[in-house]
Formats: C-alpha cells, structure tokens, sequence
C-alpha cells in the first residue's frame, strides 16, 4: 500500500507542470503554486498585459502629436499620458519582463535545478508586484489624475504638481522589492543551486546575464526606494531635503534618482543580451566566439554601468570633475557591449546558419541595439551632449535602446522558448511577416526621432512649431505599422499556445542547454535525476566529430 | 536646414559628425557582415557548422581600438565644453528668469524685456535662475542648452554670428504649458541694439517716474 502511494506520488511529479494536480486545484493551483514554471508564466501573463497598456499610451501619445496640437486630448492628459507610458514601461514592463518570465522559468532548468532556491519568495515578488503595477493603474483613475512629472519625477515639479504623485511613488516603491527579492533569489540559485560539474564557466550565458542583472538588482533599487521614501516624507511632514523652498537640494534628488536609474537600464538590456547569446549560437549550430569575454562583458557592464549615472546631468551646471569624469566613464562603459556585438557577430562565421524566427528577432536585436548604444556614445561627448539633451534624440536612443534591445530580445525569447513552455509551436511564416512588418514600423517611427532632436525638437512637448510637423507624421504612421506587427505577432503566439502544433521532441531547436535535455513541456520536478554536467553549455561537439571524419 | 549663429556651432556640428561617422561605420561593418554571414553559412548551403572558440588577437583588436577612438571622441567633446564654459572676461551679462511658464530678461542697467536682444559679435553671458521649478535655457541655433534650477545660478555663454531672430525653449519638462514656454533671442548690428537698448531705458526711468507722480 505504501509502496503503491510512493509509485502514485512519484508518477505525480513526472506529469507536465501544466497538468499538475498539486494541494490546490484550478486556479489556485497557479495562484498559489511556488513551482518557478507557473510563476514564470504568471509573470508573463501580467507583464504582457502591462506591454499592452504601455503600448496603448504609446499609440496615444503618436497619434496626439501627429498634428501641432489638439488632436485628441489637451496638455494635461498629453502629460499624464506620457508619464504613464514611461512609469509602465520602464518599471513594469522592460525591468523585470525578461528575468522574472524567462530568468524564473529557465534559470534553475538550465542550472539543472528542481526550483529556485526560495520559491515562497518568489510568489511574494509575484504579488508585490501585481500590487504596485495595479496601484499604478489605479493612478490613472483616481480623482486628482494620474502622476504628470515624467517618469524621472524631477523635484521641484514632482512636489508641487496635485496629481497622485504619493499613490504613483508607493507603487514604484512597492516594484522595487518585487525586483529586489527577485534579484536575491537569482544570486543564490546560481551560487548554490548548480548541477554536480557545472563550473561557473559552464554555466549558459544567459544564466550569466542574469547574475550580472541580479547584483545590480540587489545592490543599486534600494537607493530609488530610499529616494521616493524621502520625496514622501518631504510632502507629507515638508522636510526640507530636495525642495529649494524648504531649503533642500533640487540636484540632489537628480544623483539619487540616477544612482538607481542608470544602472537600471543595464537591469534592462544585460537579461536581453543573455537571450541573444543563447539564440545566436543555436541557429548557427556551433559553440559560441569568446565565451568568456562574453561573460566578464556583463560583469564589466554591471560595473562600470553603475558609476556613469550623471551623464544624465551633464546640462545642471555640475564641476568641470564631474563632467570630465562621467563623459569618460560612459565612453569607457560603451566597450563591454561593443565586445558582445563583435562576438556575437563572430559566431554567425561558419555556421550552418538557420534563418528562424528567433533568429531573426536576435539579428534585428544586434542592429537596433547598435543604433541605441552609438546615438549614447554620441551624446557621451560633452559639447554634443549639452545641444541634444532634453531633445528628442534622447527619445529615439532610449527607444532604440530599451525597445530596439530589449523589446527585440524579449521577441526573440518568445519565438524560441514558448514552445518548449508549452509544448506547441506557432506558424513561422506567420512569425516572419510579423518581424518584416514589426521591424518596418520600429525603424519609421523611431528613426525621425534622432533627426527631430538633432533639428532641436524638445521632449516632453505637447506642442510643437511647425517645422517639426513632417517627422512627427512619419514617426505616427510608423507607429501605426509597428502596432500592426505586434498585433499579429503575439496574435499568433496566442493561437499557438492554444491550439497550435503539438511539439514533443525535447531539443526543438538544437540546442545543448539543459532546457533542451527535459521534456517539452518540462515536468514539475524538471529533472528525474540531478544530471550530471560534463562539458560547457555550447559545445557542438558533433562538429568536431564530423571534421575528424572527413579527414580519415 | 537648422541656422548657423554662434561660435559654437562650428565645434558641435564637427564632433557630431566627427562621431557619426565613426559610428556609421561601424554599424555598416557589422551589419554588412552579419548579413553575409547569414547568406553565405546558410544551412541550405553550408549543412555543417565549424566551431571556432574564439581568437584572442582578434578580441584584443576590437578592444584597443574602439577604446582609442572613444577616447579621441571624449577628448573632443571635452576640449568643446572647456569652451563653453570658459566666458570671456569682457562679456555683457544678462540675467536670464525662468517660471512657469515663461522666460524674462533682466540686462546690467536695470532694462527688462521678454525678448532677448544682443548684439552681433559680442560675447554674452547669461546668468540662469528659476522662480520655481527646474527648467532648461535651450537655443538650437547656438547649440547651447543649461539647465536653470532653483537657489542655483548657472551661467552660459555665446557669440552670436549672425542678425537674426532665433527659437529659445524649455528643454527640461516644467508642467501644464512647457511645450509653450518659447521666447526668442534677436542678434541685431551694434548701432542697432544701442538703439534699442537707449529706447528700452528711456521707457523704463518714465515709469517709475509716472509710478512716483500717482
């Protein structure tokens, strides 16, 4: 009878974690279940509905500005929607999207691990952050009207303004835990929770880009969070510590929040990279070129990304130390990532390249990446810099960078890991109209943006004179183009996921992670046995082999 | 297309295209050869992969050398700000007002105005202060931008070279109306502006004068 249960039980756990009947049934099962699977797709389920908002203002705001002024809305919901747009995006969308949906879904699979090492902490950053982001919607609805300071809040403005600012900054306090616990949880998932033989230099790179992403996590949210605690303290008990009327420091609120909010971007683009490193390699079927300069790449980005945060500051009149050594630092900050490119770049040569969705997601990541991180060096030099800060330029390069990067690289984990997430496939031909149009549309809308600012065009603005006029058409129109691509493909990824083709084959792509050693979709304990790890993630072997054999 | 009237149009144009096309470059370069990579390791054409490591000699390349152009181009940009913030000790002075949401002008002899009028070919210095929030002194066709921030006061400086009337905004977000807080900076020839300039104070002792005689 025992031996019956124990036969019973551990057939349970071999079952696919989608059909898993655990202690709590339907819904609750995912509500409450601490499996890093369902977490992961509870992330994603949350944070692309989030995408969709942010997308939504995004449209918004284009098709406001598509004449000089008063299109749809007047100044204040222009403002209130730029702000949203950008609290939403930055905070709720691209800095936790790729590593709490990919990162907790695959990050203990491919350290060949049963789970992350805390999983109840990892459900609490779950619903720390459906509460922030649900405040944050709130804001919208509220009488008194959703925060207008953009989303940097730059004191004075952001105490004198009597919208929501108190509700909007609790939430992005609250976020930031979410982010913080996550960021913990990572760390020691991947110093304690590594397979018998995987060495730190065979771990996946992705893996890497996420133990870079997690130090900056842990190490640099807790500033922003003591920064909004403080903006509260000071309008709610007005103590003096960034408002000149009080007698405190307008600057100071600026170093605080950029301290934060620069490395913030490398929480962004660092994950996004990883996914680029794991999808080049496998499309091309070889081992991937400079591993390791790869990985210490990331750790030198966390590093330097995190001491260059007043470049943002370049035009508030800081001593002519700061500037020389912040503009020198973001030059230097530049060439970690212009290594991954040349990498990457070098992995395509002499591989058998297969030109899939993922792919093509990852390539238009490395081109779109590469614009963003050129129009940052451009705006690194100081001279330049005081002309284009506060323009539109800065508009394009964070679009390029955040969307063009981030966004590419999170299409690119979509396309190459939802199948085995759920174990169907979504029409390719489908995926690959969907990338021409999406790509298409990113390049029209944003690319004007960099000629606006170059033309002098200011950011933030409701109204603008008329010779800006003919860009500002082009970027709506592109936007409607790119709303068009992205609706077709997470359309497609949708249907795919419900009715698509059913895929069981454990290596769908022909890749060497252990991802692709467990069964599509992964059961709930990932592994019947712990596997034991002999060689590095990308090691194609079979190359070699063959090699060997055409030389005899 | 975008107007030429200070000196330091020449030194930012030519760092931004210094920059640019060091940067189009190397976005060609790797474009062009991830697109030939793909077409020729296609794996229609070529079934099996080679695995190549990686090549040290190669990383070291694409390392000193994007350092070394990057430090040429700090250096540009650097040379160009120690410039911008060096004013000439023979500057006129101007103290520049933010609010929200517009810009006024106060020159040394007590004149206010919410134009800015300079001479041509005489430096000016603009002292920057805030009567609330953050904003941002911003004029394309100098090329110059300062950010004007409360119980601070930055300063700025130019050399207008050429008559004309030229677009100064707010770059930095200060609520309802930013996007309409222009003003404009008017370059007049030296008689000109002298003339204005007697106008201006004329106007400006009879109104205190009517204010003392009410």
């Amino acid at each position: 009878m025992s031996g019956e249960t124990l036969a019973l039980s551990q057939n349970e756990h071999n079952v696919n974690y989608l059909d898993y009947q655990g202690k709590h049934k339907g819904i609750w099962g995912w509500l409450l279940s601490t499996d890093h699977k369902r977490i992961g797709i509870l992330y994603m389920i949350t944070v692309l509905s989030f995408f969709a908002v942010g997308v939504t203002l995004g449209f918004l705001i284009r098709l406001e500005l598509l004449t000089p002024q008063g299109t749809i809305v007047g100044p204040q919901a222009y403002n209130e929607f730029f702000t949203v747009h950008g609290i939403i995006m930055i905070f709720i969308v691209v800095i936790p999207v790729i590593p709490s949906v990919f990162g907790n879904f695959f990050l203990p699979i491919m350290l060949g691990a049963k789970d992350v090492a805390f999983p109840r902490l990892n459900l609490l950053s779950w619903y720390l952050y459906i509460i922030g982001g649900a405040m944050i919607l709130l804001s919208l609805v509220l009488p008194g009207g959703a925060a207008d300071t953009g989303w940097t809040f730059y004191i004075p403005y952001s105490v004198r303004t009597g919208t929501n600012m108190i509700f909007t900054l609790a939430a992005v306090f609250i976020i930031g835990f979410s982010s913080i616990l996550t960021g913990l949880n990572f760390l020691t998932t991947i110093h304690r929770m590594r397979a018998p033989g995987m060495g730190w230099f065979k771990m996946p790179l992705f893996a890497w880009s996420l133990y870079a992403t997690s130090w900056i996590q842990v190490i640099v949210t807790p500033i922003v969070g003591i920064t909004l605690l403080m903006v509260i303290v000071e309008r709610v008990f007005h103590v003096g510590i960034f408002d000149p009327t009080l007698g405190g420091d307008p600057l100071l609120f600026q170093h605080m929040f950029w301290m934060y909010s620069h490395p913030a971007v490398y929480i962004i683009i660092v994950p996004a990279m990883g996914v680029i490193s794991e999808v080049v390699p496998v499309f091309s079927q070889r081992t991937i070129f400079g591993y390791k300069f790869i990985a210490y790449s990331s750790l030198g980005i966390a590093i330097f990304g995190s001491l260059v945060w007043a470049h943002h500051m370049f035009a508030t009149g800081m001593s002519n130390t700061a500037e020389f050594v912040f503009s020198l630092l973001t030059f230097l900050v530049a060439i970690p990532s212009a290594i991954k490119v040349f990498n990457w770049t070098a992995t395509l040569y002499k591989g058998s390249i297969k030109l899939e969705p993922p792919l093509l997601y990852a390539l238009a990541f490395i081109f779109l990446f590469s614009i963003g991180g050129l129009t940052g060096i451009i705006q690194g030099a100081l001279n330049v810099d005081l002309y284009l800060t506060d323009t539109y330029f800065i508009v394009g390069h964070i679009h390029y960078v955040v969307f063009g990067g981030t966004g590419f690289g999170l299409f690119a984990a979509l396309h190459y890991w939802l199948p085995k997430m759920f174990g169907r496939m979504y029409n390719k031909k489908v995926a690959k109209v969907a990338f021409w149009i999406t790509f298409v549309g990113f390049n029209i809308l944003y690319f004007p943006f960099l000629i606006l600012g170059w033309l002098g065009m200011p950011r933030r603005s409701y109204h603008y004179l008329p010779q800006y006029q003919v860009y500002h058409v082009i970027a709506t129109v592109g936007s409607w183009i790119l709303v068009t691509g992205l609706l077709i493909m997470f359309i497609n990824l949708l249907v795919s996921i419900i009715k698509g083709k059913k895929v069981t084959e454990e290596n769908i792509w022909g890749g060497e992670t252990l991802e692709w050693k467990v069964a599509t979709p992964p059961t709930v304990e990932n592994f019947e046995e712990i596997p034991q790890v002999v060689e590095g993630p990308y090691e194609y072997k079979q190359n070699e082999y063959e090699l060997e054999e055409e030389v005899k | 297309m975008l107007a030429d009237a200070s000196n330091f149009v020449q030194p930012v144009d030519n760092t931004f295209i210094i920059i640019v096309s060091i940067c189009v470059f190397f976005l060609i370069l790797i474009t062009a050869l991830m697109i030939t990579f793909v077409i020729k390791y296609n794996s229609k054409k070529n079934k099996k992969a080679k695995n190549v490591h990686g090549n040290v000699p190669l990383e070291v390349t694409w390392t000193v050398v994007p350092v070394i152009l990057v430090l040429y181009m700090f250096y540009l940009g650097w040379t160009g700000y120690k410039h911008e913030v060096s004013p000439p000790k023979n500057s006129m002075v101007v103290n520049v007002y933010a609010q929200m949401w517009r810009w006024s002008y106060k020159y040394s002899n007590g004149v206010e105005s919410d134009t800015l009028f300079v001479p041509i070919n005489k430096p000016v210095k603009v002292l920057l202060h805030s009567r609330d929030v953050d904003h941002s002194f911003y004029i394309p066709a100098f090329r110059i931008k300062k950010d004007v921030i409360p119980n601070r006061t930055n300063f700025e400086w130019f050399l207008p070279t050429r008559l004309g009337t030229y677009d100064v905004f707010c770059a930095e977000y200060c609520g309802l109306r930013h996007s309409y807080m222009y003003s404009a900076v008017v370059v007049l020839p030296q008689d000109k502006f002298d003339q204005w300039m007697a106008k201006q104070a004329a106007s400006d002792s009879d109104t205190p004068a009517d204010t003392t005689s009410m």
